[in-house]
């Protein structure tokens, strides 16, 4: 880790700023999250509400780490049963190969059509918005992405000579794709990883800002911004104070990522 | 006398990811006059590669060229700024790369690649490039230098590209050329109109180069001086024929000795119940047909046995099938027709089919030991999983036998910890092959086991696999594109040449002739490690070969007609040759019956001898 560029150590530190903050946000909270607290709607920052108050005058800093929890928590779910569902299925395909990889790619071909929030809006419309249902709309829509990457990583694998060698030794395809594959394609699936986790805040919090995601009495940060757009013509921190904790969290998941993968490439390269 | 080239203590260091600096090249001082061959000749990581490019004033990625001077002419390189570089920089000294085919960009002919320097540098305007580049062309004896340039780079062959890679670095008359490995990547047969070419255009033009290889043979050809290096520094440098028959440092009498390697079989152990039988093969690679027939057919007619205990090599340039022939046997590519028996019984082409016994029976030993450990795994798991898997072995018994292995390979067992990044090339190899091992196999399939080595450690693989085979009995199937080392190892050898066997005897045979016409020509093509070898050769030993999907003679014909110096116009180009059987197990497949072969081949080595005597008493 010392090898990381300053960008991947300002990454990292939000990263492990915001899990900490997903995990101890709400026993940190000065005020019950959804207790109005204050008379001011949209108050200013002040010592008593760090962040201001939103537009019922409730404690910003309290909503933002009550939310954070559910964003965090959702998007990180969903982003990671996408990658691990994408990556078994890649494994599956590459490994068996022929007809079995064809009719699998072009499934998932099908199903990378889909733009995301039609899917997303469309699943809310037919069954009522959930928690669950959030998550399994935002897994599936990025399962075959996840897919078409390990897939493209696992054939390229298969083909090295340490494969080759594993193949003529009569070992099973299960274990061809356990042992020799997998391990050889961990690292570019994590940066995999982490930017579905972004692409997952970002499609929630979408959801959210239509009223369509989360739904009160409990908010995530995309919420916390629909509530208190109206602040927007009064300058008020409700509404900038959520954005921003969207942007350093996706900002920051991001910069760890690039510092990981770049690593890891140039790992290679010596 | 004044020197063009002067080199003066010249260090070169390596940045380690803890911080500090190791020298990679260490006080290394030589200068090279107007005209002179200068060879630079050591393993890899040597420093050989980094000195030619210090002569570009370039140093790789983390390396520093940290002290020294470099005097090219007037101009002291390591002085120069960025932007002077880029004016020295294929103006004043050019470099010839390995690969030429990965020098060249596939969009763009060959002749805008070729006027290109000439064009940057502006030294003469293109149409005056372009007809200097013809008679380059023309100096290295490529064929049709009026039109060859209008062609793209993969529409030449790789012998050919390497020499439109000479054209490229001469066309701006640089003062000093760094050829850098420039046949390595090529066959043997191939390799000796390249090195006929570079001389001669080096001989006419009196240019000064530098000749980087780690072949003693070739540099022979080649170089007026030899610099012998090892881990930076310089060991040794003098005239050629000094350095080959009056070697001063131990480390050359290494490199001599490695470089003409020594029997390893001894003939008592002959053995002839057969252990792999292989009869009328026809494999090869993309859709099969409704006749089972692949596409693509690579691999046609072939009959091959191994007795036990033997040593089998199978030899012949890139593409003639070789690598897939092993492959058939280890089952990743199914036979088309033909059969494959393995101790009396009929191994199943398909992998699938096969038991675990028949697997554990025949192991494979990949050529690139780079790529055939799995980096993500520890010498250890690497080991432990043949163990486990034809034997059922588990903790300590297999941790004590991969102590026993790594043993057997003459590895220190404090390196099972390690993952293969960690260790050297030939270290890896050993790994390779103590896989190999751990199965207790019957036959082991060695596929170039040495050819990505250098030749010290290549010899030390030799010797073990020959000592393995003394202790252990085991059979190989040997291949190999060189074939001094297929002398070394193999009781047998099978010449194959586009997919069909065309000739195959004892090791001894291959001595003397008669050998079919490809056969003689690999074997006349290898160089041999004393000066003056090259000029003594004919003119034109045979015709080239043709570039990649061109002049492939029509089906049943025999596959070496298109190149063939004693084909027979109206019988070998109409009927397809017969399997000669000349007694003592040797077979040719040619029109030619043994005894004319015979006195062809044996009058043209009393030409050549002639021709030798002729020059050196001249």
């Amino acid at each position: 880790m010392s090898a990381l560029p300053l960008a991947g150590k300002v990454g990292l530190f939000f990263v492990a700023l915001w899990i900490f903050l997903a995990i101890f946000g709400p026993a940190l909270a000065p005020h019950d999250v959804g207790a109005v607290v204050s008379p001011d709607a949209f108050g200013a920052f002040s010592a008593r509400y760090p962040l201001g108050t939103d537009y019922l005058g409730r404690d910003m800093l309290s909503r933002i780490l009550g939310a954070a929890r559910f964003t965090i928590g959702l998007a990180l779910v969903a982003a990671l049963s996408a990658s691990v569902t994408g990556t078994t299925l890649a494994l599956v395909a590459a490994t068996a190969g022929g007809w079995v990889d064809e009719v699998m790619s072009r499934l998932m071909d099908a199903f990378i059509s889909i733009p995301s929030k039609m899917l997303a809006l469309v699943m809310v419309a037919a069954f009522g918005s959930s928690v669950p249902l959030l998550i399994l709309t935002a897994a599936m829509s990025y399962t075959p992405g996840a897919y078409r990457i390990a897939r493209s990583l696992a054939v390229n694998v298969k083909t090295l000579e340490y494969v080759q060698a594993a193949r003529a030794r009569g070992e099973r395809l299960a274990y061809i794709a356990r042992a020799e594959i997998l391990p050889n394609m961990v690292n570019p699936m994590l940066a995999d990883f982490g930017l579905r986790f972004v692409f997952v805040v970002l499609l929630l919090s979408g959801m959210s800002f239509l009223g369509l995601g989360v739904q009160p009495p409990n908010a995530d940060l995309g919420s916390l911004v629909r509530e208190n757009i109206s602040g927007l013509f009064e300058g008020a921190p409700a509404v900038v104070m959520p954005a921003i904790a969207i942007a350093t969290l996706t900002v920051s998941v991001n910069l760890l990522i690039d510092a990981i993968s770049g690593r890891s490439t140039r790992a290679v390269e010596n | 006398m004044d020197a063009l080239v002067h080199v003066e203590g010249l260090r070169v260091v390596v940045r380690k990811e803890s911080g500090g600096e190791v020298p990679i090249v260490n006080d290394v001082s030589f200068s090279i006059p107007k005209g002179e061959v200068l060879a630079l000749i050591g393993e890899s990581g040597s420093g050989k590669t980094t000195i030619a490019l210090a002569l570009l004033g370039y140093a790789r990625r983390g390396c520093r060229i940290a002290a020294g001077s470099i005097r090219i002419g007037d101009t002291r390189v390591l002085e120069l700024g960025p932007d002077a570089l880029y004016g020295l920089r294929g103006r004043k000294v050019s470099y010839i790369a390995q690969s030429a085919a990965a020098a060249f960009n596939p969009m763009k002919t060959v002749m805008d690649q070729v006027v290109e320097g000439a064009i940057i540098h502006r030294t003469m305007p293109r149409a005056a490039a372009e007809a200097k580049a013809v008679g380059l062309f023309t100096a290295l004896a490529l064929p049709d230098p009026k039109t060859i340039g209008a062609r793209y780079p993969h529409q030449v062959s790789g012998g050919q590209l390497q020499r439109l890679m000479a054209a490229m670095a001469l066309i701006t008359e640089p003062e000093l050329v760094v050829l850098d490995e420039p046949t390595t990547a090529l066959d043997v047969t191939t390799q000796i109109e390249v090195l006929r070419a570079f001389k001669k255009v080096v001989r006419e033009r009196g240019a000064t180069a530098v000749y980087v290889s780690h072949d003693l043979a070739v540099v022979a050809q080649m170089a007026d001086r030899i610099l012998v290096l090892s881990d930076g520094e310089m060991r040794e440098i003098g005239p050629t024929g000094d350095i080959l028959v009056r070697p001063s440092h131990p480390y050359t009498r290494s490199l001599l000795a490695a470089a003409a390697p020594q029997p390893r079989v001894d003939d008592t152990a002959a053995q002839t119940t057969p252990l792999l039988e292989i009869r009328g093969l026809v494999a090869g690679y993309g859709r099969v047909d409704a006749s089972g027939m692949p596409e693509k057919r690579i691999l046609d007619g072939i009959d091959l046995t191994i007795a036990r205990g033997r040593t089998v090599g199978v030899i012949g340039e890139s593409g003639c099938g070789k690598t897939t022939l092993a492959r058939v046997v280890a089952g990743l590519v199914p036979a088309a027709r033909g059969t494959v028996r393995f101790d009396g019984e009929a191994l199943p082409t398909n992998l699938k089919e096969r038991t675990r016994e028949q697997f554990r029976r025949i192991q494979i030993v990949f050529q690139n030991a780079d790529t055939v450990l799995n980096p993500a795994h520890t010498i250890e798991r690497i080991l432990a999983r043949p163990l486990a898997f034809y034997h059922g072995m588990r903790g300590e018994a297999a941790r004590k036998r991969i102590v026993e292995l790594l043993d057997l390979v003459k590895m220190p067992a404090a390196l099972a910890a390690r993952r293969p990044a960690e260790l050297s090339g030939g270290q890896k190899q050993r790994v390779n092959l103590a896989r190999a091992l751990a199965a207790k196999p019957d036959l082991i399939l060695c596929d170039e086991v040495t050819s990505a080595l250098d030749t010290v450690v290549g010899a030390a693989v030799l010797d073990l696999l020959a000592e393995l085979r003394r202790e252990l009995g085991v059979s190989y199937m040997f291949i190999s594109h060189d074939i001094s080392t297929v002398r070394a190892v193999c009781d047998e050898v099978v010449v194959l040449y586009s997919g069909c066997k065309v000739d195959a005897g004892s090791r001894k045979a291959l001595a003397a002739p008669p050998f079919h016409p490809y056969a003689d020509l690999l074997i006349s093509s290898v160089p041999e490690l004393r000066t003056g070898w090259l000029d003594g050769l004919p003119p034109r030993m045979a015709v080239e070969a043709p570039a990649p999907g061109e002049g492939k003679p029509a089906a049943g014909l025999c596959t070496f007609l298109g190149r063939c110096p004693v084909r027979i116009s109206g019988i070998c180009d109409r009927v397809a040759p017969p399997r000669r059987e000349l007694g003592g197990g040797k077979e040719i497949l040619c029109h030619h019956t043994g005894d004319e072969l015979e006195a062809l081949q044996s009058a043209q080595a009393a030409k050549a001898t002639s021709r030798q005597r002729g020059q050196s008493v001249g």
